[in-house]
């Protein structure tokens, strides 16, 4: 394990605003780590970024960054990048003046101010679209100019609060790789707050859960997934349906992959072993196989079901593998399912998560 | 929706369109026929020294009360708009009440408070401001009446805007005031164009409140009421047109601005 130096030291915070509150938090985000906190709506990770940024003031407790304690700076001294919801870009501005603004507000010469706008705009790939307004924009590419925005203060941190949600799922998955690839080139310590189990499985070095303002579990995710602290953060994290996996073939990024007897196709470009994922709520369940462009369709028995109350949850058994299925308890009654029916899974090749 | 409206002749339809027709009449006639009337008038009652100080008069006082509700208006409108706070909704209700009160009453409210024997008339007097029959008593009446315009506009205007994007200035190294400045302000630009325009529009037909303040100077509302009062109804004809016309003006450039469509706010 390599030793790091601690950036963001959050001791005993506590905060009551509006409808959420956090009772006490303390966390430590490593030099350089990327940092995901995860949780459901409503568990506070909103207010913990912002208390981190510096917009609220903390009841009690302390906030260090980069051992410097800055509890009572105000949010343009703390050193931040921040990447909030839907990006909010200034909508009056263009591309390249939006990446310009935080130079102005530290006020740098205009000519230094322009390599510096080119510089980044290049880096990012937004130098063709540099004099576009926000609202002709595309997701990916708002997401692109609110990173390159805040990246170009050098900010100490960066703080993105639900970066990928408000993308279409293919945008998503391109913009999970570039933040990868964003972080892997400049090092630069960041706290990612979502509520997607999957984004934090990809991108976390370190993640924490929390609910109700409360963090449950800090880890790894190999930690955190293997080794739920409790119900919640098993459920939580789609713990159910992870199988160690053993890729057979890899056809131009369509695999086969072997998980205890059983094979399911995936995307994915990894060729070794790896670990596999798939939600609950993702797949399909019928008492009848039908035909599809689905590419997995697996055959298994119920062997148990857990009433919670709108949804139903059931455990099926494929040969060695044991899967959770979320499905409504209309379709639970409509195929008057008992223990030990036979039921087939379904469930696309993108939504088997490889890690 | 026009053709159904066309073609179903009910009873209620066709009373609709009668009573709403009489309504429109109602409002378009007297404004129609009183510049009808005034066309041959219209070229002298504007060379009349009188009437154009008058309406002059009334321009600039209007100008400067939207200057005012502009400097005092603005911030509460924002702090309404932005922070809650224990006694909000008297405040917010309290903003409304100038356009509720008879506006004779809230010039002699107004009076009872700057006239020249009050302490803070007193005051006032003792720096040269004095508010009876000055241009100044005309602004203060007119700022009064007009505030509400002014406030209303501008808080629409910053609730529009996301207050994420004022953090994300702030992350940026902007401070509260460089933030509203470079972000908020011109975002709420538009709103803030509006309000203005309506403040001084609103200004500029007072009469009300301003009479009771100032009645000289003479502003061109408190100039018509001596016309009629001393020259009668024919006098009064070719300035009233002037009037009329000044405000339709008004009205369309306010159209103007308002009808382009807003850029998407976050």
């Amino acid at each position: 394990m390599k030793v790091r130096t601690v950036s963001i030291r959050v001791e005993r915070l506590s905060k009551k605003w509006k409808n959420f509150s956090i009772p006490d938090v303390s966390l430590r985000v490593a030099n350089d780590e990327y940092f995901v906190i995860v949780g459901p709506t409503g568990a506070g990770k909103t207010l913990l970024l912002e208390l981190i940024a510096g917009f609220h003031k903390p009841d009690s407790g302390k906030i260090w960054i980069n051992d410097v304690d800055v509890t009572a700076f105000p949010p343009e001294r703390r050193g931040i990048g921040f990447v909030p919801q839907e990006y909010m870009l200034f909508p009056h501005m263009t591309v390249a003046e939006n990446v310009e603004f935080g130079l102005k507000m530290h006020n740098i010469q205009q000519s230094e101010r322009k390599k510096n706008v080119k510089e980044v705009l290049e880096f990012m790939e937004l130098s063709s679209i540099r004099d576009r307004l926000p609202m002709t924009l595309s997701g990916g590419e708002e997401q692109k100019t609110a990173l390159a925005r805040a990246l170009i203060i050098k900010p100490k941190i960066l703080l993105l609060d639900e970066p990928l949600s408000a993308l279409d799922v293919n945008t998503q998955k391109k913009m999970q790789n570039e933040l990868k690839k964003l972080h892997e080139e400049l090092k630069i310590t960041t706290v990612h707050v979502t509520h997607n189990q999957v984004e934090a499985l990809i991108l976390a070095d370190r993640l924490a859960v929390i609910k109700d303002g409360t963090i449950i579990q800090t880890g790894s995710p190999e930690q955190v997934f293997h080794k739920p602290k409790d119900d919640f953060v098993a459920r939580f994290v789609g713990f159910e349906n992870l199988f160690e996996g053993k890729i057979l073939e890899n056809h131009g990024g369509v695999a086969r992959i072997d998980i205890g007897g059983v094979t399911v196709e995936a995307v994915t470009e990894k060729v070794e072993n790896c670990v596999v994922g798939v939600r609950p709520d993702d797949i399909i369940v019928s008492k009848r196989s039908f035909r599809s462009s689905i590419r997995n369709t697996l055959k298994g028995k119920l062997i148990d079901f857990v009433d919670m109350g709108s949804l139903v949850s059931l455990t099926v058994n494929v040969d060695t593998a044991s899967f959770v299925a979320l499905i409504t308890k209309r379709s639970f009654l409509e195929m008057k399912l008992k223990k030990g029916s036979g039921v087939y899974l379904s469930f696309k090749a993108s939504a088997v998560h490889v890690i | 929706m026009k053709e159904g409206w066309l073609r179903e002749r009910s009873p209620f339809i066709i009373a609709s369109a009668i009573f709403g027709f009489l309504m429109l009449v109602f409002i378009l006639l007297p404004i129609i026929n009183t510049v009808a009337l005034s066309v041959d008038k219209l070229g002298s009652a504007l060379m009349s020294f009188e009437a154009r100080d008058a309406i002059f008069m009334s321009f600039y006082a209007a100008f400067l009360a939207t200057l005012f509700t502009f400097i005092f208006g603005v911030p509460l409108a924002y702090t309404l708009a932005r922070y809650d706070f224990p006694g909000k909704s008297i405040i917010d209700a309290s903003i409304d009440l100038p356009i509720l009160i008879p506006h004779d009453a809230a010039g002699i409210a107004l009076l009872l408070l700057f006239g020249p024997r009050t302490m803070i008339g007193t005051g006032f007097s003792s720096i040269g401001i004095n508010f009876v029959d000055t241009l100044f008593g005309i602004v203060l009446a007119m700022a009064f009446v007009s505030s509400p315009f002014m406030i209303r506009s501008a808080e629409d205007a910053f609730k529009a805007i996301n207050p994420d994007v004022e953090k994300v200035a702030r992350s940026l190294g902007a401070s509260n005031f460089k933030a509203f400045l470079h972000v908020t302000f011109p975002l709420a630009f538009r709103g803030i164009l509006t309000g203005c325009l309506l403040t001084w529009a609103r200004s500029i037909s007072e009469f009300g409140a301003v009479i009771i303040l100032a009645s000289v100077p003479r502003t061109a509302p408190v100039y018509l009421y001596d016309v009629f009062g001393n020259q009668g109804l024919g006098a009064a004809v070719a300035i009233t047109a002037l009037l009329i016309i000044t405000a339709v003006v008004i009205f369309v450039i306010i159209k103007l601005v308002t009808a382009k469509p807003l850029k998407p706010v976050y």
